[in-house]
């Protein structure tokens, strides 16, 4: 008999038992991944809309369900409503600005000069470095009396601003470090999506006689809508959760004004960590996940239409 | 004539660049540079850009007042076990899903797959009350717990073995190979890439996971450096020198790895972007 033959047959006659083994590796796999998933994620993912439904205090040894009692409080809960705001002004500005700066810089690094890989290396290092070192510098450049920022300003015959004491401008202080820290991270991707587009595209639209505005307008533009819609729900959704920076330069600072950089995370580790009202903490949550749900779901929309 | 007014466009482009380039650096200079000047010198109105009396007090002052270095290490703990569990996780499971059949397997991915939406500040309550309960409050176990699946991996990996020839499975199949076998000789090496970027990326993600860690904590030996860091600063707002020295030790090793690894990090950075 012919190898092939064998080898065929070989196959044929196991591939009940084949399919036997295949079955019993994906087992052996999945339920422990599963297992791990819903520990980590599903339940606990469940657990908070349980608990938004619960007075539940951390020491407190009654829980009581309260149907939507949580969600009421919330309406007439002033602090929150600031948080809320706060938020959404973070996430309307960091979002467009952050992207718009990134696909600038995106579209002019695009061209390889010598010293790309420099710019690459200084404008992704803010993303690199962790939120927590990063603030602590921004807190220092930004202090009142001996930051360096003000120490400029007033050089040049300004005044100084006290850019974390001063409650109408606390919060475009963390806007402007946080869009800082991010810029570089989605010029990046903005750099990838940009590089898949073939260059025959620009040929074609050079021999038709498009340049600049037009060429971006109707080539780069409609390529890049899905890296961008990409960008936009991730950075949509990092915006709304914004909490570490805030935290780390206000929190325990002299004269930080409190309301006007309160956000909603902040708001839930204080509810949940701080007071340990963890049913009310989680109604929170479930208000803060409907918007991040509705927020993406509008760009989708916004984004999707024609092409694709 | 046109030849000019190019040159003069590419070094405005180039000015600007560079503008936007000392905006990036200049807070990572001014930390390091502060940080080796007197307490007086960095107080001082008029300030010096090079230290004028270089000084390594403020580092002494930092290690003798926190223990910096168990902060380092405990960091670098965290990062490399919860990175090692993805890896695994994120391999096994996305070549599963790639590569094999099974009962319910698209709602199973679907499930996996809805979670990267959900950031984990949004089920960090269960969760606390869920490690409390299992005696994990205060240890690396429960430090790491959160950390060690990552849906994104999943994801990743499975893209990524979509790819993997079956014939090539099926070759390893004919020689007698284990479907473990094959996972092992066939699926990694061809993978290689892919796992390195889900390496950085989770070693990146979790160094810099903060809310959880300063929650789930209370004893300074387990403080991860984030957490030591901000505790430190909270305590000595006023004290510039040691603090900057502080993050000068959590910062630079990183500004190191960045520069070596450049390449490989921003590409492993930028693929987790090409999902979309």
């Amino acid at each position: 008999m012919p190898k092939t033959l064998v080898k065929e047959k070989l196959v044929f006659g196991k591939t009940k038992g084949l399919e036997r083994r295949k079955l019993r590796f994906a087992t052996a796999v999945m339920i422990p991944t599963f297992t791990l998933y819903l520990v980590l994620r599903i339940i606990p993912i469940l657990g908070t809309l349980y608990l938004s439904f619960h007075e539940w205090h951390l020491i407190r040894r009654h829980r009581p369900f309260v149907g939507l009692a949580n969600f009421a409080k919330i309406l007439s809960d002033t602090t929150f409503k600031t948080a809320l705001l706060n938020t959404t002004l973070f996430a309307i500005i960091v979002v467009p600005v952050s992207i718009m700066l990134a696909l600038l810089l995106a579209l002019a690094l695009k061209k390889n000069t010598r010293l790309n890989s420099f710019y690459e290396f200084a404008y992704f290092l803010p993303f690199v470095i962790p939120m927590v070192p990063v603030s602590i510098i921004w807190k220092w450049l930004y202090d009142r009396t001996y930051g360096i920022i003000n120490y400029v300003l007033t050089a040049v015959g300004l005044n100084a601003v006290g850019w974390l004491t001063n409650p109408d401008v606390a919060l475009f202080s963390i806007i402007i470090m946080s869009i800082w820290k991010v810029v570089g991270y989605y010029m990046v991707l903005f750099l990838v999506g940009l590089r898949d587009i073939p260059e025959e595209y620009y040929e074609a639209a050079a021999v038709d006689g498009a340049v600049g505005w037009k060429v971006f307008r109707y080539i780069t533009f409609p390529l890049l809508k899905r890296m961008a819609l990409y960008i936009c729900v991730v950075a949509t959704i990092q915006a709304l959760n914004v909490f570490t920076q805030v935290y780390v330069m206000t929190t325990g600072t002299q004269g930080a004004p409190a309301a006007s950089v309160r956000v909603l995370v902040y708001e839930i580790y204080q509810n949940g960590f701080r007071y340990f009202k963890m049913g009310y903490a989680s109604a929170q949550v479930v208000v803060l996940f409907a918007i991040v749900m509705i927020a993406s779901v509008i760009q989708f929309k916004m984004f999707k239409p024609d092409d694709y | 004539m046109k030849k000019k007014t190019r040159k003069r466009a590419t070094n405005w482009y180039h000015i600007l660049l560079m503008l936007g380039v000392i905006m990036m650096l200049f807070p990572f200079l001014w930390m390091l540079l502060s940080s080796f000047k007197t307490e007086q010198e960095i107080l001082a109105v008029p300030p010096s850009i090079f230290p004028r009396d270089f000084t390594w007090n403020n580092f002494v002052s930092v290690t003798t007042r926190i223990p910096i270095f168990r902060y380092f290490l405990n960091s670098v703990l965290v990062s490399t076990v919860s990175t090692i569990f993805v890896l695994i996780t994120s391999a096994f499971a996305g070549t599963v899903f790639a590569k094999y059949d099974f009962p319910f397997r698209n709602t199973l991915f679907m499930i996996i797959l809805g979670t990267t939406m959900i950031p984990f500040e949004c089920y960090m309550i269960p969760f606390y009350l869920m490690v409390s309960k299992a005696g994990f409050i205060n240890s690396y176990t429960g430090i790491i717990a959160p950390l060690v699946v990552s849906s994104f991996g999943i994801f990743l990996m499975r893209q990524q073995v979509g790819s993997v020839p079956n014939e090539l499975m099926d070759a390893a199949r004919i020689d007698g190979c284990s479907e473990f076998g094959i996972f092992l000789n066939v699926v990694l090496p061809l993978t290689k890439s892919a796992l390195a970027a889900l390496a950085i990326f989770s070693f990146m993600f979790g160094w810099a996971f903060f809310v959880w860690p300063l929650i789930i904590t209370n004893s300074s030996d387990l403080f991860v450096l984030e957490v030591g860091l901000t505790m430190f600063q909270n305590s000595y707002t006023v004290e510039y020198g040691p603090v900057m020295a502080g993050t000068a030790i959590s910062v630079v090793p990183l500004i190191i790895v960045f520069m070596f690894f450049r390449r490989h990090i921003i590409s492993g950075m930028a693929m987790s972007g090409i999902k979309g």
